[in-house]
């Protein structure tokens, strides 16, 4: 089987996030208020043959301590997506 | 290297043995697959399971800007490089401070000295857990720091070295700092003193 599997790569808690801080700091500009907590990421999408959803996942949390992210100061979060992806 | 009268040599990427080497260098500049991050597929080459070998046997191995960010990747350094904290790529001189003498790097140089040494960095700001911080400082691995901190890096961390003191990386350029006619050569000591431990290793 072939499933569509989402990583998203967000930085520990605790690690600075100067991307996430300055667009939380724009925000107010814009008329947007109220909004906190805005923390910046990476999402990556891909297809993965495998045998079920669980070994799919597996295999996208492994690919993704080893490449996506940097474990020292990134967790990532794998998923099934609802589509294929194109 | 070569003006300080050090025979240099530059490997592929798919260079397996470096055994004929006395040092190793991890330049700056950019790498392949720095867009996903700084040094994450860098040190996936072939060529650093040999530095990591070298590095085992105690051989000195520098790590100089995207060559520290690769040292961290492969783990062959605590922590890791985040974006700067102003979002802002950086290139100016920073005076540091040495800070330990207990490295390959900074073996030669005065404790507490003050080194003018240029940055040119987008992704230099030193980060890591708290424990990791602790260890590092108390074991001297803490080699230089910014006098006044340019990227938000932890406890201005701007230079580390592995326990042993024969692996060191540093995000700013000792290399363009070697003659006072361009603006400063206090890299010279510590580029000296990395040369030094080759000879004694």
């Amino acid at each position: 089987m072939n499933y569509f599997v989402i990583v998203d790569v967000t930085l520990r808690h605790g690690i600075a996030d100067p991307e996430g801080a300055t667009i939380e700091r724009a925000l107010p500009a814009l008329g947007f208020s109220g909004v906190s907590n805005v923390k910046a990421g990476k999402s990556f999408r891909m297809s993965i043959d495998a045998a079920n959803e669980h070994e799919a996942l597996e295999k996208a949390s492994a690919l993704a301590e080893r490449l996506l992210s940097n474990p020292v100061i990134e967790d990532a979060a794998v998923r099934l997506g609802e589509t294929v992806a194109p | 290297m070569k003006t300080l009268g050090v025979a240099v040599e530059l490997v592929w990427h798919s260079t397996t043995d470096l055994s004929d080497f006395d040092g190793v260098i991890l330049p700056g500049g950019f790498a392949h697959g720095d867009y996903l991050r700084p040094g994450a597929l860098a040190r996936f080459s072939p060529v650093m399971g040999a530095v990591q070998r070298f590095a085992e046997e105690g051989g000195p191995v520098l790590g100089i800007c995207n060559g520290f960010q690769v040292l961290t990747e492969a783990g062959l350094l605590p922590g890791a490089l985040q974006k700067n904290v102003g979002l802002a790529f950086l290139c100016q001189p920073t005076t540091l401070v040495v800070t330990s003498n207990n490295s390959v790097l900074t073996a030669g140089a005065t404790l507490d000295d003050e080194l003018v040494i240029p940055i040119n960095h987008f992704s230099g700001s030193y980060t890591c857990d708290d424990e990791t911080l602790e260890r590092i400082v108390e074991n001297g691995q803490v080699v230089l720091r910014y006098k006044d901190n340019p990227n938000g890096s932890r406890a201005d961390i701007a230079g580390l070295a592995n326990e042993r003191g024969n692996v060191v990386g540093l995000m700013p350029h000792p290399e363009r700092a070697m003659s006072t006619l361009l603006g400063s050569a206090d890299g010279r000591v510590l580029l000296e003193s990395f040369v030094a431990a080759n000879v004694a290793a």
